[in-house]
């Protein structure tokens, strides 16, 4: 099975920018790619032996539509220490297949306000830099 | 069928903190009253099964042994999260339906202290001298905060957000009511952590933790031990009429974990393991959920509480919010739920849970139970669930008399 190639945008040692999950691919058109079973379809994030679902052992990357639905939300008051608060993780379904968990950004933290099954779409943020200064990029949701 | 197993002794320790003492005191404290419960000693049990999850590799069974009676016999030590101390039961209870043994003896235990409600997990991160991809994710940091949250309070708060977006009349009240219910229930139950009722205002007026879940719908940690004495259906009719009289019947064991959803590459699922074990239980039992007069299911936060009633068919598809808001679930309600105070006041010791909720539902059937006591309870059931996942269902029922 082919490793997901990670995307990094500059040369050695300029601005590296590294997804922080190997599921998110960067670039003009950042998105998420899943493992989808040759056999059945499902869809993964993680590093797979075989298929949850049916046992399939073949995979091909999938990418995901950038577009989905709000399934669920939380907005998380007490954190560990160094997690900004508050902050909203969600569930989105995205449209076509896969579900993803996520930060849901510029949606504020007033629950009245945020509308379950409402239409988001992908965004990418820096969330990090190491002692290298390569940046770190994290994806996350906004409304559409 | 297999001949069926009764519990013939159970007991457990108050939950709450216990600083000076340790597993072993609390589980030897619970071992010991549940075998002078059923009359019986160390030298009838012919198995041992012991739950203990943050001591999961400290061999918590045998270290009991050696406090309460060292016989030789069978040890299990057994961790499965939440659900920990319900497997160990069941671990014991497979023994007597195997022919292995006619008595056994269940244990769970657990001694959190003062953890957070975080956990360990809880803790700041460290920030990486490189990016490394690395992990099943080839992840580069910690994503706790970044990519969502995975700590207990917000997983099952998005468990119950996506129940409230599926069927509508369910909502952050609906959610404060299952706390409104559990603190005022535990108030008769002196072995509850926290006896203390608040109205509806205070419960969502408290520290948010994550929405909908403040900081009166969460469980708290504490210590606590439960155990329970099962006996096969051929010893009991050679014991005292008095240990017959009031021995309970485990009509249905149950254990299922997760089958997989499409929604499992975002969090784990809680509500189809528990609809499948519940499934099982029912035709197991050969009962209904209309025919049970209590229920202690695993209210880890009010937002599982309610997606439960559902997933335990106590109602209608659809309808926990409106079996909330008719106070269905409080104990003079059509299906008493978590008469004990539950997680959220009774207290979670993780290993004690599984065994505990067997303790109350058994009490009931027994008429024992004090103030608490659901009038002529005859069938209940009890339910936890381990993230990741585990789910145990057991129905229990009062002997005929």
């Amino acid at each position: 099975m082919p490793r997901v190639a990670l995307a990094v945008v500059g040369e050695e040692g300029k601005s590296r920018r590294i997804p922080v999950v190997d599921y998110l691919v960067l670039g003009d058109d950042p998105h998420l790619v899943a493992k989808a079973c040759r056999a059945c379809g499902a869809l993964y994030f993680d590093r797979r032996n075989a298929c949850a679902r049916c046992s399939g052992r073949d995979f091909d990357h999938r990418p995901l539509a950038t577009i989905g639905t709000l399934r669920s939300f939380t907005i998380i008051h007490r954190a560990a220490p160094g997690v900004p608060v508050p902050y909203v993780s969600s569930v989105v379904e995205l449209d076509g297949g896969g579900v993803v968990k996520a930060n849901l950004l510029e949606a504020g933290t007033d629950a009245e306000k945020i509308d379950l099954g409402m239409a988001v779409k992908l965004t990418t943020f820096p969330c990090g830099t190491d002692d290298e200064g390569s940046e770190a990029v994290a994806f996350g949701f906004v409304p559409a | 069928m297999a001949e069926s197993v009764w519990i013939i002794g159970t007991a457990m320790t108050k939950f709450g903190r216990y600083p000076d003492r340790d597993t072993v005191d609390l589980a030897s404290e619970a071992a010991l009253a549940a075998l002078d419960d059923a009359g019986a000693t160390m030298a009838d049990m012919q198995v041992l099964a012991a739950g203990c999850l943050l001591e999961a590799s400290a061999m918590l069974g045998q270290r009991l042994q050696k406090q309460i009676g060292q016989t030789g016999i069978p040890v299990y030590n057994v961790a499965n999260a939440c659900a920990t101390g319900a497997t160990a039961v069941r671990s014991a209870l497979l023994a007597i339906k195997a022919g292995e043994a006619d008595m056994a003896l269940a244990v769970g235990v657990e001694q959190m202290g003062k953890a957070g409600l975080l956990g360990p997990a809880g803790q700041a991160r460290a920030k990486p001298p490189g990016f490394t991809p690395s992990g099943r994710y080839g992840s580069v940091m910690a994503v706790e905060g970044i990519l969502g949250t995975g700590l207990m309070p917000g997983v099952f708060a998005q468990a119950g957000m996506e129940y409230a977006s599926r069927h509508g009349g369910v909502g952050f009240e609906q959610f404060a009511k299952v706390a409104e219910k559990n603190h005022a229930h535990s108030t008769l139950n002196p072995l509850a952590q926290y006896q203390k009722a608040f109205s509806l205002e205070q419960i969502m007026g408290a520290e948010m933790v994550a929405y909908p879940n403040t900081l009166l719908m969460c469980c708290p940690t504490g210590d606590g031990a439960a155990a329970v004495v099962l006996c096969s259906d051929a010893r009991l009719k050679t014991l005292d009429p008095d240990v017959r009289r009031r021995a309970v019947k485990v009509s249905a064991s149950v254990l299922t974990s997760d089958p997989y959803v499409e929604s499992d590459t975002a969090q784990p699922d809680v509500s189809t393991l528990t609809k499948q074990a519940a499934a099982q239980a029912y035709e197991s039992a050969g009962v209904g959920p209309e025919d049970l007069d209590l229920v202690e299911l695993h209210d880890c936060f009010a937002t599982a509480e309610l997606i439960h009633y559902e997933n335990l068919s106590l109602c209608e598809p659809g309808g926990a919010g409106d079996f909330i808001d008719r106070r269905g679930p409080w104990r003079d309600g059509a299906t008493p739920v978590n008469v004990s105070g539950g997680l959220i006041s009774k207290g979670h010791p993780i290993g004690a849970t599984g065994v505990a909720n067997l303790y109350e539902v058994a009490t009931h059937l027994r008429g024992e139970a004090g103030d608490r006591q659901v009038d002529g309870a005859k069938v209940g059931l009890t339910h936890v669930i381990g993230l990741g996942s585990a789910c145990a269902v057991h129905v229990l029922e009062r002997a005929a008399s």
